[in-house]
């Protein structure tokens, strides 16, 4: 679908673009300026991660990609972002775009369905009818998820009822069912204890070969565990973007990112 | 050390702002529990006058199977309630048919996909609405809609059950949606940003995540509106042409409990059996709306309980 050359006649093949292409992004709230000229890109199957302080821009950043920025009031995006090298503003199904892109949030957020239905609600949504295709993705979303051994006796029970590891495992299982080719997280682990994260790290690490992953974190070691590349964004400003060993082995282009990461401030 | 002798001396001296608390104390629980006082003397009001009647003339067969309302006959005086009750039910069943799809409508929309100053417009253009008074209402149905049905179905007389549903029904839906509305506000906007990430469209949001969270309070809505419809008397008095018949079509004239008993009431002897019978009609409505708001009280009650649930 969204596949192929660019419209504009490159003939490169898709798979040597990035992933995702964004140019002289701005995002504001009315006056308060969140995000001010962002060029940066997604390579595909890299894990970006994304450090800075809270009002850094992060969450608008991630909110923009895959257009809910719509339901914000007052929220205003300006510049250029292509998806597969299409422009993501000129798509004519929005919700298309959407369902490719996988989006955890904070807070895990357990649709008020069971844990069966909240894997499942996204196929359905496609168009996937027959109970027996239903299951099998249900549970090959689950396991990837790391969760199907805790939840497979107890498929028909609220998935509210779950604890909040488990729940935001299951939005990764959700999201997983979407068949994403662009994972987005935000700050994933904040209402996760320690050993889920570990088990949500390596999810991460194994889906990476299938998909590109951004990874808005506000623990500095997480990308550092995780990330390829690292970009620093301090109350709206892109500060840089680098290979992830490099800016931790004190490789910077700005000394602002090297006092961040050394817990300086922030 | 003296001061502290001092101040421990005020352990038994009550002061204004003591007395002022125990007032306000007494006050609220006399407002609080008068809510109790009043449902009770309301039921043993009805009950005295209408239980007489139900223990010495009433006759159920004839309550519930005959149509003859005959309570001025002097020789032969009869009191069959069926054709009210079904009067009742059918400008009921009419009117929750206009008012449940309408008012549901209207709640999504405000809820869901008005924003702003259009939103706050809204609600409180609905709420007005509810504000008008039903005689109001009895009115536009008494001269607008009448003319109207005549003309549009070239019927002879336009006071009948199609007028006073499709009022009754208008009348509701304020209420409905007002309800209804809160009931969507309640469901997290996590929710809704949630399976709007997934690709899910406007409607499939509504549709497979909003209204499945908001069901009990929707239900509750609807059931109030229903309880509203059923014991309002206005309406029906000025609307429905009142006359005793088992409704063919709705574009027949009917007659309903609450009509009837505002009609009558005036004009009977306090403590005949003409007085007593209407008080007994009072009981059915009184049974019918209580058990409807039981209802939906309870359903509300589900919804917060299973909300302490889901955040402990």
């Amino acid at each position: 679908m969204v596949e192929g050359p660019a419209p504009n006649g490159n003939a490169a093949p898709a798979d040597a673009l990035p992933k995702v292409v964004v140019q002289n992004l701005r995002i504001r709230y009315g006056n308060h300026v969140a995000l001010r000229g962002l060029d940066l890109s997604v390579r595909r199957n890299e894990i970006l991660g994304i450090i800075g302080p809270a009002g850094s821009g992060k969450t608008s950043f991630l909110r923009a990609l895959n257009r809910m920025d719509e339901f914000i009031p007052g929220m205003e995006v300006e510049g250029r972002i292509t998806f597969d090298g299409r422009d993501i503003r000129r798509v004519r199904n929005v919700y298309a775009l959407r369902s490719r892109i996988g989006v955890v949030f904070p807070l895990p957020v357990g649709l008020p369905l069971t844990v069966y239905e909240n894997v499942a609600l996204a196929p359905r949504l496609r168009g996937v009818r027959k109970a027996s295709e239903l299951d099998v993705i249900v549970e090959r979303c689950l396991r990837r998820a790391a969760l199907w051994e805790e939840v497979k006796d107890r498929l028909r029970s609220l998935g509210s009822l779950l604890s909040g590891g488990q729940q935001q495992r299951l939005t990764i299982a959700r999201a997983l069912s979407q068949e994403p080719d662009l994972l987005l997280l935000d700050e994933f682990s904040i209402a996760v204890d320690p050993v889920t994260t570990m088990r949500i790290e390596d999810v991460l690490k194994e889906l990476k070969n299938e998909m590109s992953i951004v990874l808005v974190t506000n623990l500095v070691q997480q990308a550092r565990r995780l990330a390829d590349r690292t970009a620093f964004f301090l109350t709206g400003e892109h500060v840089e973007t680098s290979d992830t060993a490099r800016i931790f082995s004190g490789i910077v282009k700005d000394p602002r990112t090297h006092d961040y990461i050394e817990g300086r401030f922030g | 050390m003296n001061q502290a002798l001092d101040r421990s001396r005020d352990f038994d001296h009550r002061g204004r702002a003591w007395y002022l608390d125990r007032a306000v104390t007494v006050f609220v629980f006399i407002g609080g529990t008068s809510a109790i006082l009043f449902i009770g003397g309301i039921f043993v009001f009805i009950a005295r006058e209408g239980l007489g009647f139900v223990f010495s003339e009433f006759d159920a067969g004839e309550f519930f199977g005959s149509i003859a309302w005959r309570p001025t006959s002097v020789l032969d005086a009869t009191y069959g309630a069926l054709a009210l009750i079904v009067g009742t039910a059918s400008i009921t069943g009419l009117a929750m048919v206009v008012s449940i799809p309408f008012s549901l409508a209207a709640a999504i929309f405000i809820g869901e996909f008005a924003r702003g100053r259009v939103r706050e417009l809204l609600k409180v253009l609905v709420e007005l609405l509810a504000a008008i008074p039903s005689v109001v209402w009895g009115f536009i149905g008494f001269s607008i809609m009448n003319s109207l049905i005549i003309d549009i179905f070239e019927v002879p007389i336009g006071l009948n059950v199609l007028n006073a549903g499709v009022i009754l029904g208008l009348m509701a839906a304020p209420i409905m949606t007002t309800i209804a509305e809160d009931a969507l506000k309640a469901v997290p906007d996590g929710y809704r940003e949630a399976a709007e990430a997934l690709g899910a469209t406007r409607w499939q949001v509504i549709r497979k995540v909003v209204i499945p969270a908001a069901k009990n309070g929707l239900v509750a809505a609807v059931l109030l509106g229903v309880g509203r419809g059923f014991g309002e008397t206005m309406v029906v008095l000025m609307a429905s042409g009142h006359s005793i018949n088992i409704p063919d079509s709705v574009f027949d004239s009917v007659r309903a409990l609450t009509a009837t008993i505002a009609a009558e009431l005036g004009e009977t002897a306090v403590g005949s059996d003409h007085f007593r019978a209407l008080f007994t009609l009072g009981i059915l409505l009184f049974l019918v709306t209580f058990a409807i708001n039981l209802t939906a009280d309870t359903i509300m009650r589900g919804i917060r309980r299973k909300g302490q649930r889901a955040n402990p």
